[in-house]
This record gives structure tokens, sequence and C-alpha cells, in this order.
């Protein structure tokens, strides 16, 4: 006995841009069950790959949205991996003076303290952020929700994502304390070839963190906002492996600025 | 207007390219006519000075490298073909690759801004070499000028970053069922690779865009040293920086570069040989390889451009040896070529518009690409470097190769675009003229170069010493080249002169005119911007190029059942 009530050949001539679970009014929205009850599960003899492509479940568009992601990330570090290998060559760079001595004029600039304190947050901010995005793909959950049975899965995340949110946040708060200390010790951007390193190394850091916090403040709405479960399970996901990635970028720059000059 | 379709973003990338390529060949005009003839006032301009022509010199390189050869087969071609290459109706991500299509247009607005400030365009050359790009000092061009030139490129690098990811993207998740990697054409090899090569080329140079800029306002020296003196001004900086470091990072921007320009070329043209020639491409799995392997190499050579630059001389070794091993893959690329047009089967037209064009491809890539051995030794290039040798090897083996590989695509993909053949007699003679022109053009700067005349002089005449009569030398070949270029240059007219005819004439009544076997011309594959149900789904049921043993049946990738598909209706358009 089929347990489809809808015959395919009508079913599949709707559109379904949204997502594999229909575009319903509604649906996946704690309203009502979405129309198209194929689950590419391989029950009535329907499979994933009887659908056109990218209507091939929900793995596509995930799987998609990470491989670009990776490939940006690549690009994204491979711009860090510069900044570091000139922070290298300039260090061990030097110049001749009139007595003909070698002078390598390098001088390490003191890291402010409170930088421990915000790598302890940014870690932090990443397990809210893993909390969050390992929430999304909660098989029963998510089940229920995409059946429109409240919002489990997208309220759990919600709130973890304003976790890392609060976190990020501090973290930058905290960058911009160590440069005011950094200020009020006369360390400018301009004042040795360390700074330099210092002020490029954390502002760009920065930069790519605030970014970061606008995909957060952006998963924060598509979280309240789309229809789409998978939408939200992508975007979540890929807001979260991005934090990650800076994350460990940090930790990696944070070693180099402290034990690495 | 902000259409997301990618075949909106690929015409508007082709946009972008042909308004460069107008502006860029405009200005090489101005340097040929300045270079023979000093005295000759620009109208509405007068005289061009010295500083101005190098202000030319570097916008025409900007334009042409960046903008023209970069965008216009990577981005350009890739948007408005790839996807229905590897059987999907749309590219990924595809508010990214609008985003990154109005960046790009945003970097050449911002470039071609720079001749409209005070002090003008930049001079200080494509490659913006510090000292002379690190301070307004340096010339007239180099204060806002420069910066307008260093935000364009940082943009370029933003967006090109944005269209490769899309690329990857696409080809890794969007290939239809059956499109194995093996079963992809080389175009789409080609494409992947200059992607791949694109990510990390593309975000290197803009570490090293953020740095000059540190250099030039805030004091910072990564790439001089703490004190500099320019035209009698000491300039302070906080740093024991070198030139060499930025020379390190652009050419390791650089070189990937000039792979990313030439390897979509070199995907077409394999694909294009083999159609016309009837046959499958020969050795096709090491077409891949070398493809691969062209991109590998093209990371690992950067040292090249740097061998009389104080690199030390066992690094500028290390270099020679790897910019020679580019030679094999090169040379096992053009075998391939020859060898599959060498035995052409088939009789109906074997050598059309895009055929003449992948051979002419070939040619230039000989032509050009025989010298590279010569420069990649630091002994000759000693001799050779910054001469018009360089010039003329990488006009050849690049540019006029890249060009010639945009107008293969233009001839070839025209029919599936819009429906319409270019004429073929126009074509033919817009392809003869522009490789003899071409030719005429570039193979004399080998002998102005080997006879001493060096890049970036303004003027060839009226120097003082010996020097002045090497190049007197030179002057009546600079004659020859400038009269070759106007003719390279008009041959072009004949091109937009058949775009012109061609809207007029009636549409193609059949589909695939070439009788190709990519996936692209199978019915319908070039409908619709988004995989709906609508649309039948693609598959590829086998390797591109197969076709029958008389050259006239083929099996398309597209088709189900194993028998030949014939083309026995000559089209109604080619009676000319």
């Amino acid at each position: 006995m089929p347990t489809i009530l809808t015959p395919p050949e009508i079913d599949r001539k709707r559109d379904r841009h949204e997502g594999d679970e229909g575009t319903g009014n509604g649906t996946g929205n704690g309203q009502k069950p979405p129309t198209d009850k194929r689950t590419g599960g391989n029950g009535d003899g329907d499979n994933w790959d009887n659908h056109p492509q990218g209507h091939r479940g929900p793995r596509e568009r995930l799987s998609a949205a990470r491989v670009g992601l990776f490939f940006a990330l690549g690009g994204d570090l491979m711009f860090f991996v510069a900044l570091v290998s000139i922070f290298f060559v300039n260090k061990e760079s030097g110049h001749f003076d009139a007595y003909s001595h070698y002078i390598n004029e390098w001088l390490p600039t003191a890291i402010p303290s409170i930088l421990w304190l915000n790598t302890g947050v940014l870690l932090l901010s990443s397990v809210s952020a893993e909390i969050a995005r390992q929430g999304m793909f909660d098989e029963r959950r998510t089940m229920d929700e995409w059946f429109g049975l409240g919002r489990p899965v997208s309220n759990r995340a919600s709130a973890w994502l304003a976790v890392t949110l609060l976190f990020g946040g501090i973290f930058l708060a905290g960058q911009w304390i160590a440069w005011q200390q950094l200020r009020a010790q006369h360390v400018f951007f301009s004042s040795s070839m360390s700074s330099h390193f210092f002020y490029l190394i954390t502002v760009t850091h920065a930069a790519h963190l605030f970014l970061g916090l606008g995909a957060v403040v952006g998963a924060l709405l598509v979280l309240r906002r789309s229809r789409s479960m998978l939408t939200r399970q992508v975007l979540v996901d890929g807001t979260v492996w991005y934090w990650h990635v800076m994350g460990v970028l940090w930790l990696f720059l944070f070693v180099l600025l402290e034990f690495g000059q | 207007m902000f259409a997301t379709g990618h075949r909106a973003v690929g015409f508007g990338y082709l946009a972008i390219s042909v308004i460069a390529v107008t502006v860029g060949t405009l200005l090489s005009l101005v340097m040929r006519l300045h270079l023979t003839w000093p005295d000759w006032p620009l109208p509405l301009h007068g005289p061009v000075l010295p500083e101005e022509y190098l202000a030319v010199v570097t916008m025409h390189g900007t334009l042409m490298l960046f903008f023209v050869v970069t965008v216009a087969p990577t981005a350009g071609f890739g948007n408005l073909i790839l996807p229905a290459q590897i059987g999907t109706r749309r590219m990924a991500f595809p508010l990214l690759n609008t985003l990154g299509m109005w960046t790009m247009a945003l970097a050449l607005v911002v470039l071609l801004a720079a001749f409209a400030v005070p002090g003008g365009a930049p001079i200080g050359g494509w490659t913006a070499y510090p000292p002379l790009s690190e301070s307004v000092l340096a010339g007239p061009g180099q204060g806002l000028g420069m910066d307008l030139w260093l935000a364009s490129i940082a943009l370029f690098c933003v967006a090109g970053t944005m269209g490769a990811v899309v690329t990857l993207t696409t080809i890794v998740k969007r290939r239809c069922e059956g499109m194995t990697w093996e079963r992809l054409p080389l175009t789409v090899w080609a494409w992947f690779t200059a992607a791949l090569l694109s990510v990390p080329a593309f975000s290197v140079l803009l570490a090293a865009l953020v740095l000059l800029f540190c250099d030039r306002h805030l004091q910072s020296g990564f790439f001089v040293p703490s004190q500099e003196w320019m035209n009698g001004v000491m300039i302070e900086h906080h740093g024991d920086g070198s030139p060499l470091l930025w020379l390190h990072l652009f050419w390791f921007f650089g070189h990937p570069e000039v792979y990313i320009a030439v390897l979509p070329g070199m995907g077409l043209v394999s694909m294009v040989i083999a159609n016309f020639a009837r046959r499958r491409v020969f050795a096709y799995r090491l077409m891949i390889a070398t493809t691969l392997l062209i991109g590998l190499l093209g990371i690992l050579v950067w040292g090249h451009h740097m061998f009389v630059a104080g690199l030390n001389p066992f690094a500028g070794t290390v270099f020679s040896v790897s910019s020679l091993a580019i030679a094999l893959p090169s040379a096992a690329k053009v075998l391939s070529w020859l060898a599959t047009a060498w035995g052409s089967r088939g009789v109906r037209g074997r050598m059309a518009t895009p055929m003449l064009f992948a051979l002419g491809f070939v040619s230039f890539f000989i032509a050009g690409g025989l010298t590279g051995p010569i420069l990649a030794q630091p002994i000759l290039d000693e001799y050779l470097h910054n001469t018009f040798f360089v010039i003329a090897h990488f006009h050849l083996v690049m540019s006029m190769a890249a060009i010639l590989g945009l107008f293969c695509a233009i001839y070839y993909w025209y029919p599936l675009l819009f429906g319409r053949k270019l004429s073929e007699s126009l074509g033919r003679w817009h392809f003869w003229l522009t490789l003899l022109g071409a030719y005429a053009t570039f193979l004399p700067m080998y002998i102005t170069g080997l006879g001493g005349e060096p890049r970036h002089y303004a003027q060839l005449s009226g120097i003082a010493g010996p020097g002045a009569r090497l190049l007197a030398l030179t002057m009546p070949l600079q004659r020859h080249i400038t009269f070759s270029a106007i003719v390279l240059m008009s041959a072009q007219v004949l091109f937009f002169w058949n775009v012109q005819m061609t809207a007029r004439r009636p549409r193609l009544a059949e589909e695939n005119p070439w009788q190709a076997t990519t996936l692209e011309w199978a019915p319908g594959a070039m409908d619709g911007d988004d995989d709906d149900e609508t649309h039948p789904r693609r598959h590829a049921y086998r390797n591109p190029c197969v076709y029958g043993e008389d050259g006239e049946g083929f099996l398309p990738q597209w088709s189900e059942d194993a028998s030949l598909h014939r083309f026995p209706i000559p089209l109604k358009t080619e009676a000319e």
C-alpha cells in the first residue's frame, strides 16, 4: 500500500525551488506539514537520484555550500600565509651600515596580556557555535520542526548563536582594548617593523571576524525568517565553519605573535 | 540590470573585456606612433611626454592583462558555456557570481578613473615595482593615480576570487549524471585549473597590495629601506624592507596569472581541433594531466622574472630548472594538437573559421613558446631582460595566443549563443589578417630586442652616447612594426562588421552546426536558468569527441543509444 497520496507525476510538476520540503506556504516553519512527502528514502520507488539536479535532497545544497566555503577559505588562508611569510622575511632582514656591519633592527612588540583572555573567549564562542551547528542536524528534533511541531531546532540554535555573537563581540572589544593599551604605550602601526605586523595581523583578522559576526547575525535572521529548514541548516553550517576556521587561524596567529617574534 | 542568470553575468564580463580591450588597443596605438615618430602630436592633446608614455604603457598592460585575457576566457566564457558543458542549468551561488561581476566592473571603472585624476594615470608599469610605486615623488601619476590602481587591482583580486570559487564549486558539485572527471571536456579541465590557480594567486597579490598601500601611506617599510632618497627628498620608513620582496609576491601571482589567461584557450583549442579533425583528442588523459601539470609548475616558477633583480644565483638555478620543465607539458600539448590535426577525417568544413583560429593559437604558442626556454636561462636573460625580446615572447605566447583563443571561442560558440553563424568568408579574412598582422608586429620585436631595444623607453631617438647609434639601427624596423600594428588593429574592424552583418541574417535552422559532441550543443542545453523539470535532464553517456570512421557521423555525449548521428542537411546560411 503506497504511503504517498499525491500521484508523483502531479507532484513533480510543482516548483520546488525552496528546498526539498516543498514550497507550500509555511512549510517547515511550525505551521503545516509540507505537501511533498517524498523523502528520497527509496520508499515507493522514490529515489533522490530520480530528482533533477539541485533537488536531490538536503545533502546536495549543503555540500555545495561547504565546497564553496572550502575554496573561499583556501584563498583567504593564502592571504594570511602571505602575511606570515612576509613577517618572517622582514624579521630576518636588515642592512649594512657604514662599517659593513649587518644590522638587524627587529625589536619584538610586547603583546598585551589581554590577548590571552581574548583567545579564551574566542575559543568559547567556537564551542557555542559548534553546539548550535550540531543541533541543526539533530535528526529527531529536525524532523519535528520539519513536520511543524514547534521550532525546537531553530530556537536552540538561535540561543547558542546569540552566545557566539556575544563572545565574538567581546573578543573584538578585547582586541580594541589591546590596541588602546598599545596606543597608550605609544606603540602605533608605524612604530617598528614588529608593530606593523602586530597591527596588520590583528586588524585583518578582526576584519574577518567582523564579517563572521555579520554572518552570525545573518544566520540568526534566517533562523527566524526563512521557511526552508534546509536554508537554515546551510547558513548556520557555513557560518559556524567560517567561525571555526577564523578561530583556529587566530590561535596560530596569536602563537606567532606571542612566541614567534 | 542586476539579473543573476549566469548568461547575463557572462555577457557582463565580456562587456568589461570589450571596453578594456578597446581602450588598451588604442593605448598601444599611441605607444607605437610615439616610438616611431616621437614628435607626433596626439590629436586633442599635443606631444606625448615621456611620463605620459609610461602611463600609457602601464595602463595598456594593466587593462590587457587583468581585464581582457583574464576576465574574458575564464569568467566570460566560463559563465556562458561551462554550465551547459557539464550538463547543469546554472552556476553555483548565483548571487555571489553576480556580485563578482559587478565588483569586476567597479574595478575597471576605478582603473579608468586614474586617467582623470590630477597627475594622471600611474607610470610604474603593470608590475608596479617599488620604490617607484611607493611614493608620490616618483612621478606625476604615482599619487592618486597609483592609489586608484591599487584599489582597482584589489577589487579585481576580490572579484576574481569570487568568480574562481563559483567556477570551482560548479565543476565539483554540479556536473550532471554520467559526467565523470574523465569525461569532462578539456575546456572544463582548463577552467578548473585556471580557477585553482586564481584562488591562491589573487589572495597573495591582495596581501601584497595591502602592504604596498601601508608603505605608501603609513610609513611602513615592507618593500623599501628605512631611509630612501627620491628626487632629492629623504623619505623615512620604519622597516628594512626590500623591493625584492614585492617582486616575489607580485610574481607569485604574476606567473600563475599568465596560465590563468592561456589555459582556457588551450582547452578550447584541443576540443575545437578534435571536432574539426573529426578525431578524438590524441592522448586525452595526457592532455588532462598536462593541464594540471602546467598549473602546478606555473606556481613554482615565479623567480624567472627576477634573475637580474638581485636574486640569489642558486635560487635562479632552481627557478631556471622548474621553468624549463614547463616546456615538457607544453610540448606534449603541442604534439597532441598536431597529432590530432594530422589525421583529419571528413570533408565538410574542415577548415572552418574556428578551426583556423585554433590552429593560429597553436602557431603563436609555438612561435612565442620556443623563446621561453631561452629566457628561462639566467645567463641569457641577463642580456635579454627588459628588452623587446621579452615583449615579443609574451605577446606571442600569451597575449596573441589568448586573443586567438578568444576569437576561436567567439566563432565556435556564436551559433550556440545567438542562433546565427558568423560569415565564413569575412571570418577567413579576419583570421589571415590577424595572424599575419600579429606576426608582422611581434616577430620583428625579437630582432629589435636582440639589437638592444629596451622596454619602457619613451623615445629611441635623440639619446646621447653610443646607445643612440644602436637604437637608431632599429628605426626602420620600428616603422615596420607600427604599420603592421595598424594593419592588425584595422583587421579587427572586419570582425565587428561580421557581427553587424550576421545580425541581419536569418537564424540557423539546425542545432549544432559544427556537429560537436559536447553537452552544450545538446538540443535545449542552453535554455533555462535553473534546474527544474520543464527542461529535459542531462546525462553524459560517454567521452567527448567520438566520431565515426568516415568523419561524418558522430556520437554526442548526450546520446543514449550508440548509433552514429549524422548531419546530412547542409546549413541554409552556409551558401556563400
